[in-house]
């Protein structure tokens, strides 16, 4: 009697094992859970969060989870755009770090004018969070067009931009590396008396309007249709040059904020060193939660996690003291890995039924 | 009121695409070719003349284009035959900078010569593109992002294994690099009013060679033949019998080899290494490619061509420091301009040929 | 080849299929879509291999078995198919030679000179050191036959080879056709082009659902016997079946849909067409006559080069589907796998998409109202899939169908352009489709309903538009709308090309 209790007891958690190995978000999910376990063994304090004061007397939570949490902003942010574009358009931006560059550049000029050491701001910070947004939603819109009107590659468009931004950052701050007034500090860091850091927050109001948007509009159907089957799409009356020309604006719309964010942190921007790599980050984020790089269906909670799980690992090898300049190596070993398991040809080996498609000539278009 | 057409076929689309294609020679490669040409001429021939002041009057200016590129053009014809196949490579700076650096620390501190560095550096190369060129090749993953982890692994083991920049210190080696050839009856006149003679690089020499040897292998050879039927149709080429997959690999590996043979032109060049070297030097090896006729989509594409998009881009620059204003960004955003402007024009031609 | 049977999973594409070619013979080989002519074309030339039967081949003893293309070449089977399969940026010279040696160095002179005297030989009007793609299609595929012939093929087949040529080049190819019979090769000529078989075929062999239906000698066949053979028909079959709704109320009932000289760029010629309110019309013609490409013209899915289209009385300009989907009309397409499913998306999706579109960007269905609708037509199309959420992928074809069927019916259009929506379903549900379709005309939908299958229309239809090669030939309703006046019609004589106004 007892065996067959338990069997039934083991058959069920079996299935609940099976359930949750299955769900979209379970990998992401379970790589961070992986990493943060590392860390703990590595460093068992890792997990504290407490509550200290600045220099200014304010009160702000430290903590390691606090740091990642909050480094992880742009590179979310980006990801989230990212997701779209690369499921609309089968491919990817990788101009995000230097258009970054452009609008930190543009936010930079705004605040400071042409003084280096300006003691107040030349504009108001809203003027400069609209005008970074222009900027990049700029850069996306050149991207699009390109993609969707030139049909050229996405990772072939975006090359140039990828060549050209970090340099066009730099014209547009005149050539100057100005450090803006101390009150535009606090989006990047902490609003004096409030102890949760700023880019937290600002992460969290885009996510929300990221599902906000998905539930009330039908962005997610649409990026996903054209992905999928662009014929079917248009013969459904959709656009899809203009759907994927949207997705790219929409990233670029995530990049002016990012480099808002990330130009508040030290209050100055260097378009040839601001963040270095995240290109390949984004791109890692967004594998990593679970979508094809090849476009379609999205899973944008998994992008997200992906996303926090990029700066775990990216801390991770900082505390363990690997050179700065190192840590691409093993983010471009883990991508590797990853498309090498997305591969249809590794994936029929391990015997999943993956449909590969074979040349198929003879099978002509037939007119009905 | 006569509906019908006039040409009472079976086929009407098919009339208007024969039609179409005869006039089409838009794509024919020796027109592309004496285009790339006249219009490095030109260029040149333009910058003599209004900025002959700048320095463009003096023909060690001219030496000089081949000497500082003679790098880029090794590795742009590598690139060139991985585009013709359809595929890419933007890992090449990367393992540029990781030649230079390796084959620095082996000159300085392990007694390396000039040959065992020479073989060092072409053991990178191909071991990058063995690699990539299974992986894109065999496993069917996106060359974009399989050479973008390249780039990033490339730059990042420079970075392990030295971080700083650092100088060849081989007496040996200096010597050999150091070499000039001195160009018989070309040279100019100093401000002191002395003759100094032209001087070539012998990196330049071995790049001529290269681009030689490629030309003959791509036009005359069965392989390379092959590398333009996989580019331009690979469902054809798989029909007429070639192994595309083995032919992709191959391409992969030469470009690999062609990167290593560059990447030891350009320490021979510049006898130094660093993490930031060569950056963006595969978008040079591409827009050079681009401008000289080779189409992004594959199956076109001619190494003369390159060569002179090489020059071409490279006299471009050229201009702008010359011209310009000491602001440091107009290289990088003329580079970018130019890339942008050949790729824009061969996604219209290639579209006009489909209607 | 004796007894060939072949099968792919749920689908029986040959049953026990004989097919003899003689040498120095044209053989036109014909069928409509599903007949399973290019699955027997593949098994020949080694794509896919037989599960029984043999196959003999003249002076080799036993049966052989092919099983690649490559093998098939070494047999001297050879194939040119309507797609060209050379690379066009290659010259002709490295066309005819590529991929049949492994050498690494090549005598190029040799080789243009021997491509030199093989298009001599055959009269192709081609230098060996052209780039391919600044010849004519025409001559692209007679270097691909070209390469055919000088790899020793015994057998050559074409498939679909003159859909992209003019009057000229197809003359042009039938004379190399006829010089290569006289040297011995035999030809497979498959193609849907009834004029053509009867002006170069010696004989004709007509499958039908994967069957045989029978081998003829071209002078014993007249082409209204070919039509009926190709139909499954036999000539004066009583058992016709009418059609039930009344077409003479039909003047009297509003016109949703006219057309007026439309033409567009898939090659269909100018064309006029009404449809009235309740009314059922259909396109009867051979596989290749241009049906597809009317209603696309009408829906906006192909470019409009010529012509007017008027909605309920109203000149429309219609560039893109949105438009006439926003006007009232509704388009199942014929090729539900390009066209039609988004594989991924899930069945619920997929069946919300064009009213979803037609609501616009900004009012996306709640959950609770999708799976509403979902729900609605699963229930009334029978829809067999285990959730609303199973993505369309798993599901088969016939229910693939069934959901693209309630993705239109959705939209509750004027006008609804069913273009094979029975094909691969099974026996019961095309009955319901057909049902289906009644029941909304009399509710007053026009539908045009297009399908291979001429009883299907027939009983659904009240009128008949029948064309071949790509023009209108005749329109039959009342009690012309027998199976024999159709065949007749579409049979034709030889130059009756202009469409009865």
């Amino acid at each position: 009697m007892s065996r067959s209790s338990n069997n039934s007891n083991t058959d069920s958690l079996a299935l609940v094992l099976k359930a949750l190995i299955r769900h979209r978000l379970f990998i992401p999910i379970a790589f961070l859970v992986f990493l943060l376990l590392i860390n703990v063994f590595i460093n068992p304090g890792f997990l504290r969060i407490t509550l200290g004061r600045d220099s200014g007397g304010n009160p702000v939570l430290i903590g390691n989870l606090i740091n990642i949490l909050s480094n992880a902003t742009e590179l979310v942010i980006l990801a989230i755009g990212m997701t779209l574009v690369t499921a609309s358009s089968r491919g990817q931006d990788i101009s995000v770090g230097a258009t970054v560059a452009i609008a930190g550049g543009v936010i930079m000029r705004i605040l400071c004018g042409n003084e280096t050491q300006p003691t107040v701001l030349h504009a108001p910070i809203i003027l400069a969070l609209l005008l970074g947004c222009l900027a990049g939603m700029a850069c996306g819109a050149f991207n699009g067009i390109l993609v969707s009107k030139f049909k050229i590659q996405p990772m072939v468009a975006t090359l140039i931009l990828f060549t050209a931004g970090r340099s066009i950052g730099s014209m547009a701050m005149g050539g100057l590396k100005p450090k803006a007034a101390a009150a535009f500090g606090y989006y990047g860091n902490f609003i004096p008396g409030f102890p949760v850091p700023t880019p937290i927050l600002i992460t969290i109001a885009v996510v929300a309007v990221t599902f906000l948007v998905l539930k009330k509009t039908n962005l997610g159907l649409y990026t996903k249709a054209v992905g999928i089957n662009d014929k079917s799409s248009s013969l459904n009356g959709l656009n899809p040059a203009l759907i994927k020309f949207l997705t790219f604006v929409i990233l670029g719309l995530c990049v002016g904020i990012a480099g808002f964010v990330q130009s508040s942190r030290v209050q100055t921007v260097n378009p040839y060193t601001i963040v270095p790599g995240i290109e390949m980050d984004v791109i890692l984020a967004v594998a990593l939660g679970g979508n094809s790089l090849g476009g379609g269906r999205f899973n944008m909670a998994g992008s997200i996690i992906g996303g926090y799980t990029i700066q775990t690992l990216t801390s991770m090898l900082t505390t363990l003291n690997v050179n700065t300049n190192a840590v691409p190596v093993f983010k471009a070993a883990i991508i590797i890995i990853l498309v090498v398991i997305q591969s249809p040809i590794v994936k029929s080996f391990f015997g999943n039924k993956v449909t590969i498609s074979k040349p198929t000539v003879g099978d002509g278009k037939e007119r009905g | 009121m006569s509906l019908l057409n006039n040409a009472p076929g079976t086929g009407s689309i098919g009339v208007l695409q024969n039609k179409l294609k005869r006039k089409e020679s838009l794509t024919d490669t020796a027109f592309l070719l004496t285009i790339t040409i006249s219009l490095f001429i030109a260029i040149y021939a333009l910058s003599i003349v209004f900025l002959g002041d700048k320095g463009f009057s003096k023909i060690q200016m001219f030496f000089n284009l081949f000497n500082e590129n003679a790098a880029l053009i090794v590795i742009a014809c590598g690139l060139s035959i991985v585009m013709v196949t359809g595929s890419i490579d933007i890992s090449v700076g990367g393992s540029t900078a990781l030649i230079c650096t390796s084959c620095i620390v082996c000159l300085n501190n392990y007694g390396f010569n000039f040959f065992s560095s020479l073989i060092l550096a072409l053991a990178i190369g191909l071991a990058f593109g063995a690699v990539q060129g299974f992986l894109i090749a065999y496993l069917e993953i996106q060359p974009f992002i399989v050479t973008l982890a390249g780039m990033f692994l490339g730059r990042g083991l420079v970075a392990l294994i030295e971080v700083n920049q650092i100088q060849v210190n081989n007496p040996g080696f200096e010597m050999l690099s150091g070499a000039r050839i001195l160009i018989p009856f070309l040279g100019d006149i100093n401000r002191k009013g002395v003759f100094i003679q032209s001087k070539l690089e012998y990196g330049v020499i071995v790049a001529l060679i290269i681009v030689c040897l490629m030309f003959w292998l791509l036009r005359k050879s069965s392989l390379g033949r092959s590398f333009y039927a996989v580019g331009g149709n690979p469902q054809s080429a798989l029909m007429l019998g070639i192994n595309v997959k083995r032919t992709k690999f191959y391409a992969h590996l030469l470009c690999g080899l062609l990167a290593g043979i560059g990447g030891f032109l350009y320490l021979f060049h510049t006898r130094s290494g660093s993490v930031q070297q060569a950056t963006g030097l595969e978008m040079d090896a591409i827009a050079a490619s681009i401008i000289g006729g080779t189409l992004l989509t594959g199956g076109v594409g001619n190494i003369f061509g390159t060569l002179f998009g090489v020059l071409t881009s490279g006299t471009v620059l050229l201009i702008v420091t010359a011209i310009g204003s000491q602001d440091p960004w107009w290289p990088q955003i003329t580079r970018a301009a130019m890339l942008c402007f050949f790729i824009v024009l061969q996604s219209i031609i290639c579209s006009r040929k489909k209607i | 080849m004796r007894g060939i049977y072949k099968s792919f999973p749920g689908v029986r594409a040959l049953q026990n299929v004989d097919f003899t070619l003689c040498e120095g013979e044209i053989h036109a080989l014909m069928g409509e879509n599903g007949a399973g002519k290019s699955t027997l074309i593949k098994v020949l030339t080694g794509v896919y291999t037989k599960d029984a039967g043999e196959i003999c081949i003249k002076g080799i003893t036993k049966p052989v078995h092919i099983k690649s293309p490559q093998e098939a070449q070494k047999l001297g089977i050879s194939t040119v198919y309507q797609e060209i399969t050379l690379c066009p940026n290659l010259t002709v010279a490295e066309n005819l030679f590529i991929g049949r040696t492994n050498d690494l160095f090549v005598n190029w002179k040799k080789r243009n000179n021997k491509a030199e005297s093989i298009l001599k030989g055959l009269g192709i009007p081609a230098k060996p050191a052209q780039q391919l793609s600044s010849c004519s299609i025409a001559v692209q595929q007679m270097v691909a036959i070209a390469r055919a012939i000088d790899m020793d093929c015994k057998v050559l087949i074409l498939d679909e080879p003159t859909s992209s040529l003019d009057e000229q080049e197809v003359s042009k190819l039938f004379t190399l056709m006829r010089e290569l019979k006289g040297r011995g090769v035999g030809i497979v000529f498959v193609t849907h082009f009834l004029e053509q078989v009867y002006e170069v075929c010696d004989k004709i062999t007509v499958l039908r659902n994967g069957e045989l239906v029978g081998k003829y000698q071209i002078k014993d066949l007249p082409r209204v016997e070919l039509v009926a053979k190709m139909m499954g028909k036999e000539l004066g079959d009583l058992a016709d079946i009418h059609n039930k709704t009344q077409s003479s109320n039909r003047d009297s009932k509003e016109v949703i849909i006219e057309t007026e000289g439309l033409s567009s760029t898939s090659g269909i010629k100018p064309f006029h067409f009404t449809a009235h309110k309740g009314e059922v019309t259909g396109f009867a013609g051979l596989l290749g006559s241009g049906r597809s490409e009317c209603v696309r013209a009408i829906f906006g899915a192909d470019k409009v080069t010529k012509g007017k289209l008027r909605i309920k009385g109203d000149n429309v300009n219609i560039t893109a589907p949105i438009k006439a989907m926003k006007k009232g009309i509704g388009y199942l397409s014929e090729d539900r796998k390009r066209d039609g499913i988004i594989g991924d998306l899930s069945v619920r999706e997929n069946i919300i998409l064009a009213l979803q579109v037609m609501q616009g960007f900004f009012k996306p269905f709640t959950k609770a109202q999708a799976q509403a609708f979902a729900d609605e037509y699963i229930s009334l199309l029978g829809i067999k899939t285990a959730t609303a959420d199973t993505p369309m992928n798993s599901l088969s074809g016939g229910n693939q169908q069934k959901v693209i069927l309630a993705r239109w019916l959705l939209t509750h259009p004027d006008y609804l352009i069913l273009d094979e929506p029975t094909r691969g379903i099974d026996i019961g549900t095309k009955v319901e489709i057909q049902k289906l379709v009644l029941k909304l005309a009399s509710e007053g939908m026009s539908i045009t309903f297009i399908s291979s299958e001429i009883e299907e229309m027939l009983r659904t239809c009240s009128r008949l538009i029948v064309m071949r090669d790509l023009y209108v030939v005749g329109e039959l309703n009342g009690e012309d709308m027998t199976q024999d006046k159709i065949m007749y019609t579409i049979a034709g004589g030889v130059s009756q090309n202009v469409q009865k106004q």
